[in-house]
């Protein structure tokens, strides 16, 4: 079990807990505004995009070379970026705090 | 080979120099055909712009059948997000239930239809008459109006005689003034009313702006579409496998969506106009001069996805750029994404097998490149 913190770009601040699948599915089920997931999961809309805390950077992991190709030309892109699709939620990501990029 | 397979031409050019050249009314174009390029290009808006000519980004170029310029297609930023942002909650609708169950009842009684038949053609009895029904959904007009799209035949532009039919865009286009005339004076809860009440930089979008939206909504959907759903059926009645697979793992549906359509396809290349001299995939490019965008080669760019000319039903990790890339990603692709999802689960519900008879191939001619879009015609038994 994961306790994960959602902060949008308006600033409203949403703890959701997760059990299993990826974050984007997590947060397109808590209707957290600004993840869409359009292509549902398979890395190719970037409609996930969260920037991690970077004290928290390490508990996350770097993307893959698709994610990261993905990144590359998306807006608004960090450091700390990662898509939320390619992120699975494991008890690991407890306390973990995601501001979502759009 | 089979019937389903659509090959890739691009496949020797991209490897050995990454690019491709074509003309098109003597304006030519430079074809950027791998996944990098393609993206860096479609990312890069300043340098090679979509706010051209009315016309003139659209392979084979329209500008000499269209001077209304659609919209946000034809718009570079800043102007295009204020118009995106008015559109773009509009066409997420497809996400909502009421949606959903109305277009599930509309290709329930679709395949219902061809399964009490003999023999069906594919394209005329089924792929039109589905698109254009949903598109009634998209635009939230009665059922009714359909009838008169599918009359229309399967391109809004082309025909058979000639790939530009100044002709058919004009029965296209009379048809919107008259629709946007009839709502300016009563108002409803379609788009044209939602456009016609909408605001951009504080003033209400004029009619011409909004008849650039409509534009856009009927011509991009609907060969695309069309290409999308027959090919799909082509597929399937190839490969029983997969759609049992799907009927035992429905979690898989999300995943044979997008493989599928990076597939196919079904918009083989966008343009753009190079604002300043530069260059594809270290090829000049002048100013003035266009490029095109080949989501088709890019799709099949053996550097990014792994047995790339086949379908791999279940295929996790797929950055496809079927819908495009960047700022002007397809609007229409959350209604695409859900006929393609109810189409599926329908199939697997109601459909025990699909037998292909007869069919003809839909072959684009790109220059040196011959593609294949699709069929002219494909006969077909649903059982």
């Amino acid at each position: 079990m994961a306790l994960i913190t959602f902060i949008t770009s308006d600033n409203e601040t949403k703890i959701v807990e997760g059990h299993s699948g990826s974050v984007m599915e997590l947060a397109v089920n808590n209707k957290i505004k600004g993840i869409d997931g359009d292509c549902g999961g398979v890395c190719s809309c970037a409609t996930c995009h969260v920037h991690v805390q970077p004290e928290q950077w390490d508990k996350v992991g770097t993307p893959n070379e698709m994610e990261s190709d993905m990144l590359e030309f998306d807006d608004n892109v960090s450091k700390y970026s990662r898509l939320s699709c390619q992120m699975q939620v494991t008890d690991n990501l407890d306390g973990i705090i995601l501001k979502v990029a759009k | 080979m089979k019937k389903s397979n659509i090959t890739d031409p691009f496949e020797k050019s991209r490897l050995e120099k990454g690019f491709g050249e074509m003309d098109d009314q003597n304006d030519p174009v430079v074809m950027a055909l791998r996944h990098k390029d393609v993206r860096k290009c479609a990312h890069n808006w300043k340098t090679f712009q979509s706010g051209a000519k009315p016309g003139r980004i659209v392979i084979p170029s329209e500008v000499n059948i269209r001077d209304i310029r659609q919209i946000p297609f034809e718009v570079d930023p800043p102007m295009h997000g204020q118009y995106r942002a008015i559109v773009e909650k509009w066409f997420k609708r497809p996400l909502e239930e009421e949606y959903q169950d109305a277009l599930k009842k509309q290709i329930h009684s679709i395949v219902d239809a061809v399964l009490a038949k003999d023999s069906v053609e594919v394209i005329n009895e089924f792929s039109l008459v589905l698109q254009s029904r949903a598109l009634t959904l998209l635009l939230n007009v009665p059922f009714t109006e359909s009838e008169t799209w599918i009359s229309w035949g399967t391109h809004v532009f082309r025909s058979a005689d000639s790939d530009l039919d100044a002709d058919k865009a004009n029965v296209l286009y009379n048809y919107i003034d008259k629709e946007l005339e009839r709502v300016s004076k009563t108002p409803t809860n379609d788009l044209y009313s939602v456009l016609l009440n909408s605001e951009v930089d504080g003033k209400k979008l004029t009619k011409e702006e909004a008849k650039g939206v409509i534009i856009l909504t009927f011509a991009g959907g609907r060969d695309t579409v069309i290409n999308a759903v027959t090919n799909s059926i082509a597929y399937f009645a190839e490969h029983p496998e997969s759609l049992e697979k799907l009927r035992s793992e429905p979690k898989l549906i999300n995943n044979a969506i997008e493989e599928l359509i990076r597939y196919f396809s079904p918009l083989t290349q966008m343009g753009r106009v190079a604002t300043e001299d530069t260059q594809v995939c270290e090829h000049a490019v002048k100013a003035d001069t266009r490029i095109g965008l080949c989501w088709a080669s890019a799709n099949r760019d053996e550097s990014v996805f792994e047995n790339a000319n086949e379908v791999v039903i279940d295929r996790k990790m797929n950055p496809h750029v079927a819908f495009g890339f960047g700022t002007h990603n397809c609007l229409g692709a959350t209604h695409a994404r859900q006929i393609m999802r109810i189409l599926i689960e329908t199939l697997i519900d109601k459909v025990k097998s699909i037998d292909i008879h007869n069919y003809k191939e839909n072959i684009e001619t790109l220059g040196e490149f011959k593609r294949k879009v699709g069929f002219d015609y494909i006969n077909v038994t649903f059982k």
